[in-house]
């Protein structure tokens, strides 16, 4: 059999780790997202107590390879809290995501301290709580300049999730490489791999550059020339 | 009824900023329909003033009333405050995300609770009064100052406020733009809105103000009606003032 018969008879069993893959960075962009922004918002308005709290988080997260991260929660945490027999793919994700926020959190921030005190002095003396000066006039300012910043995730999560290999999820890296010991074709089987993981990144990029286009407005960047 | 007379009270207004004592003690009241002209050198505690009135910073001493409801000590309450004092920045700070319209209608959209339709309609209604009808669309980074100002006075004016109060509209502007604002502002005060001035111009301060006040070192020094200021000796340091900052003036 030829080497090209022997990779097609194994590229579908490749491409169900690109669901796997896309699974771990829909993890680590989703969870990052989600609690990234509240930390944020913490970090900047909250009280002291909750500044430490998040400020210690990050350093956390941000202090530890992510190999250090996933060990440490693949055999330590998850078991220590009774949860040793969940899916390895859960751990990868929650890990990735944990580590994300951290990340995440900070590029909020900034994009959050950037925008000048006149808006939300304009914003409070037209009678607007500051619960919906920041809802409606600083986050959706902040989110625009965040984007472009946030948008580079995508890349640095997609490329990072291929160390959850090391616990065992079943993602593009850990089955190129089951593919490789059971066939013995390495190079051609590694760069397949890696044509898959460029042209994932491809489309994301390729994705995300049209919602920048999208929420692009004047004077803002995000959207091509002139971006924060 | 005395007290009923002035719409917004302001008495013995003190604030400092570490040792030192912006504002020593300023008190005036203002009637409905009123323009009050603030002019003084920089650093005088004029911008001090109009941000303690409606609480963007907060007195040490003192008290403010509208109508005849406390201002000051208002706790939460200050945000239903802040939508009958209305105010104009120097740098207009719109907000950069939203059109000239969605300007005007977002705060009596999230604060008023209009509807969007009655929103918009009100909105577009206050952008035709500065002239900027035509400009609804467009984002403040196409606006010029003159235009974007303007459309910060609609904005101020959507909220149908009691009082306005005017923070240097025009000192970011060229003297073209500036009269055009000017213009909005003098038109303003005929229809009898209740207006507070911090400006340098002095054309507009002589032509629409009921009063003049002069600011010095934190205190009003001196105070009185426009012709006061061309004939009497009371406005001697106001009138050395105007001189340094203006050249001579009429
Ligand atoms: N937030 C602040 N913190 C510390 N000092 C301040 C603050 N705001 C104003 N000051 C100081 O208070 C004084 C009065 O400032 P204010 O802006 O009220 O003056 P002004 O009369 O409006 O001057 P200008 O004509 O330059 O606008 C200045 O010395 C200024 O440096
Ligand atoms: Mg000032």
């Amino acid at each position: 059999m030829s080497t090209e018969s022997i990779i097609l008879d194994w590229l579908p069993y490749l491409s169900e780790g690109i669901a796997v893959t896309l699974g771990l960075v829909a993890c680590s962009l989703g969870i990052g997202l989600i609690m990234g922004l509240p930390m944020a918002l913490g970090q900047i308005y909250g009280s002291r107590p909750v500044q430490i709290i998040v400020g210690t988080y990050v350093w956390f997260f941000r202090g530890l390879p992510v190999l250090v991260l996933l060990f440490l929660f693949y055999f330590g945490i998850f078991p220590g809290i009774g949860l040793g027999g969940i899916p390895a793919f859960i751990v990868g994700g929650t890990v990735l995501g944990l580590r994300g926020a951290a990340y995440q959190s900070q590029i909020f921030r900034g994009a959050i301290q950037s925008i000048s005190e006149g808006q939300m002095t304009a914003a409070r003396s037209l009678g607007m709580s500051r619960f919906t000066a920041i809802k409606s006039i600083i986050l959706p300012q902040a989110m625009r300049i965040a984007l472009p910043g946030w948008s580079n995730e995508y890349p640095e999560m997609l490329t990072e999730s291929s160390v959850c290999y090391a616990i065992g999820v079943a993602e593009l890296l850990t089955r190129s490489s089951q593919i490789v010991s059971q066939t013995y074709i390495t190079l051609p089987i590694y760069i397949v791999c890696a044509l898959i993981f460029i042209l994932l990144n491809y489309i994301g990029m390729k994705g995300l550059t049209i919602l920048e286009k999208k929420l692009k407005i004047p004077g803002f960047g995000g959207g091509g020339e002139g971006a924060l | 009824m005395e007290t009923t007379e002035y719409i917004l009270k302001v008495k013995d207004i003190h604030k400092s900023y570490g040792n030192v004592e912006v504002l020593k003690g300023v008190s005036f009241n203002v009637k409905k329909g009123e323009t009050k002209c603030f002019i003084g050198p920089s650093g005088t505690g004029k911008s001090t003033l109009l941000r303690c009135i409606n609480q963007l910073t907060v007195p040490d001493q003192g008290q403010i009333w509208l109508h005849d409801e406390e201002v000051t000590h208002a706790g939460p309450r200050i945000n239903y405050f802040r939508q009958r004092i209305g105010m104009v920045f120097q740098n207009f700070y719109l907000f950069d995300h939203l059109t000239a319209v969605r300007n005007v209608e977002i705060a009596l959209i999230k604060v008023l609770r209009m509807n969007p339709k009655e929103a918009r309609e009100k909105a577009m209604y206050e952008l035709n009064q500065v002239g900027m009808a035509d400009w609804a669309d467009h984002y403040p980074a196409e606006l010029s100052g003159g235009q974007a100002q303007r459309v910060s006075i609609a904005r101020a004016l959507a909220m149908d406020p009691d009082v306005i109060l005017f923070d240097e509209p025009t000192s970011a502007l060229d003297p073209e733009l500036t009269r055009e604002v000017i213009e909005v502002m003098r038109n303003l005060a005929s229809l009898g809105m209740t207006m507070l001035v911090v400006t340098h111009e002095m054309g507009f301060a002589c032509s629409a103000a009921n009063e003049i006040l002069f600011m010095e070192n934190g205190r009003v020094i001196e105070q009185g009606s426009p012709s006061d200021l061309l004939n009497n000796p009371q406005f001697e340091r106001c009138k050395a003032f105007i001189g340094q900052y203006h050249g001579f003036h009429e």
